[in-house]
């Protein structure tokens, strides 16, 4: 079996499609993050989504690329992969505007102390004072680039490329829920409990996971935020008096 | 009296599950559902009712349950040890319950994930579709000793007790896989060396995955430090930092970076799911064209297995209190052991 199988060899540059199981192809823009490869991926899916394509059971974006699911016995599998391939030489993906209806988020963040032990660390790997680290993070907006791993869970970017800081060789056992962390030039709000390599430099009293609402997810690809630097008094504050999840964040739409 | 199936007795891991939340996984939550979905259809088909009808996933063990109404019940999955009253039930087979008769359901005798279906599948509450457990979510809860899980109208009450022959998926062996995004990265002969080994399921697992052990080397991926995380789907065969491949069953993250050697066949997904620990497990890749002739959709699982479903004849064997039969006007056969 291992003579003729088709491993499906890397294709000449991108976009790139390649198999996924038997239920699944992926469509990458860019082995590495980009700004435009990003917006091409939301674009792509987001033109998908909208056009409803018979036998696609489900889209899903990463960083750079698309992931199309569908059940291939209504939609064949040849078909999806020449469907895909047509829908992205019509069009410059990489040029592609943001999504519609984003929205800004200004959530209130304590910043090192005893909430987020990991400031310091992550500071000297960016080549900062953790004071100067933290204004660079506050005063920057960033953008929600994916959404993953965890329910909700965004991935935000791009920091200055002082902040290409790699992961720790070993996972912190446990950060909480509203963890603020970075690694690559990236930050993660964690809607989970949950082991990581990534440094917790904040802390928040934000749920980016609502299961008991009606509308449980809360951040969506595009949106923005701004993390408000505040004391661990009022965090402590804020928690005490939010049982919403919001965290005392305030949302006004991008027009 | 509240109406429904009390759990008297409840086993470390017991919770509703059915085929799960597909269409969130842009919003970085997996489709969960049941560990081995062939299960689910198994008790549809037994119990002639839809798919998508919610069962209870008993993780090694069962516990000890009391019908507070009328019901058919049916057991698949991983077999466990089951008894009425006193009386050993069949599984892969539907049941009568009658209000306040128990049924005691213990450990599993192989495998590990064995499901107890009602008629009109289990009531509970729908969060975003699905009444599934999401564990790594946190949606829903597990079920707990002095609970009472509500039933739905059973469509087919009158329905005639049947049962399926299953083939053995709880024991390990071959498992078919597909090529991945990350195929390509290794080698020729790293890919060989995939399908000669032979891997064991280690105690390291749950809902999300499993570890698989080996003797050797590392399976080692050209620029493996620098994939972007990519989505990642249930059966993706994910090699982690320690070395050990770790195949991803129905709640894993949405998101990965580790190199995928493969993707396992969601035909083939249940044999790996009842994998218990210890239980050898060898991959080999079949070409794409090869897996689509054998895949089915869930509504084809269900009418080819609701066609092999046949009458249960029940055994003599079986019967605890045979005197206590009529057979013939009131007179036994007369050669009965004394």
């Amino acid at each position: 079996m291992n003579a003729n199988t088709d491993y499906r060899a890397d294709e000449e540059g991108f976009p790139r499609l390649s198999n996924i199981g038997l239920t699944g192809v992926l469509v990458s823009f860019a082995d590495q993050l980009s700004e435009a490869a990003n917006r091409a991926a939301l674009a792509f899916r987001a033109m998908i989504e909208a056009e409803s394509w018979p036998g696609v059971e489900e889209t899903a974006t990463s960083l750079t690329s698309v992931y199309v699911g569908f059940d291939p016995k209504q939609a064949p599998h040849a078909a999806i992969t020449a469907a895909i391939r047509a829908a992205l030489e019509g069009k410059d993906w990489y040029g592609a505007p943001l999504p519609e209806k984003r929205a800004l988020w200004r959530i209130p963040t304590a910043f090192g102390g005893k909430w987020a032990p990991q400031l310091e660390e992550a500071a000297a790997l960016a080549g900062v004072p953790p004071a100067e680290a933290i204004s660079e993070i506050t005063q920057q907006t960033v953008r929600v680039m994916t959404i993953g791993f965890a329910p909700g869970q965004p991935y935000l970017g791009q920091l200055p490329l002082n902040w290409d800081i790699p992961r720790q060789s070993a996972l912190t056992a446990k950060v909480p829920v509203g963890a603020l962390v970075v690694a690559i030039r990236q930050l993660v709000l964690f809607t989970a409990e949950t082991p990581t390599g990534w440094r917790h430099i904040g802390q928040t009293v934000f749920r980016g996971f609502r299961p008991e609402t009606p509308d449980p997810f809360v951040l969506r690809p595009g949106d923005e935020v701004i993390f408000e630097q505040v004391t661990d008094t009022v965090l402590e504050n804020i928690r005490a008096q939010d049982s919403s999840g919001n965290g005392g964040a305030v949302r006004e739409d991008i027009r | 009296m509240t109406r429904g199936l009390h759990v008297i007795k409840a086993g470390p891991a017991l919770s509703i599950q059915d085929l799960g939340r597909p269409g969130h996984m842009a919003q970085g939550l997996s489709r969960g559902g049941a560990a081995d979905r062939l299960a689910i259809a198994e008790g549809a088909a037994l119990l002639g009712q839809d798919i998508h009808l919610a069962a209870l996933e008993m993780a090694g063990m069962g516990g000890v349950f009391e019908a507070a109404q009328d019901m058919r019940i049916a057991l698949t999955g991983a077999p466990m040890r089951a008894a009425l009253d006193k009386e050993t039930l069949h599984w892969n087979a539907v049941h009568i319950l009658r209000a306040g008769q128990r049924i005691e359901i213990g450990a599993a005798t192989r495998g590990l994930y064995g499901y107890l279906h009602v008629g009109g599948g289990f009531a509970t509450p729908e969060i975003l579709g699905s009444r599934s457990f999401h564990i790594a979510a946190g949606i829903g809860a597990p079920i707990p000793e002095g609970a009472t899980l509500p039933l739905g109208p059973d469509p087919n009450a009158t329905g005639k007790p049947v049962l399926l022959d299953v083939p053995d998926r709880f024991s390990g062996g071959d498992v078919r896989i597909s090529p991945s995004a990350q195929t390509h990265r290794f080698s020729q002969s790293e890919l060989a060396r995939f399908q000669a080994t032979r891997f064991v399921r280690t105690s390291r697992g749950n809902r999300q995955g499993v570890e698989l052990s080996f003797e050797g080397a590392p399976f080692a991926a050209q620029g493996q430090l620098s994939i972007l995380s990519e989505t990642m789907v249930p059966g993706d065969i994910q090699m982690t930092g320690n070395g050990n491949p770790f195949v991803l069953l129905p709640e894993c993250q949405t998101t990965g970076g580790y190199p995928r050697i493969g993707t396992v066949l969601p035909q083939d997904l249940p044999k790996v799911a009842q994998a218990a620990p210890g239980t050898p497990l060898q991959f080999t890749f079949v070409p794409i064209e090869t897996a689509l002739d054998t895949f089915q959709s869930p509504d084809e699982i269900l009418s080819d297995l609701k066609r092999r479903c046949a009458p249960l004849v029940r055994d003599p064997h079986d019967i605890h209190d045979l005197l206590g039969y009529q057979l013939i006007s009131g007179v036994t056969a007369g050669n009965e052991p004394s």
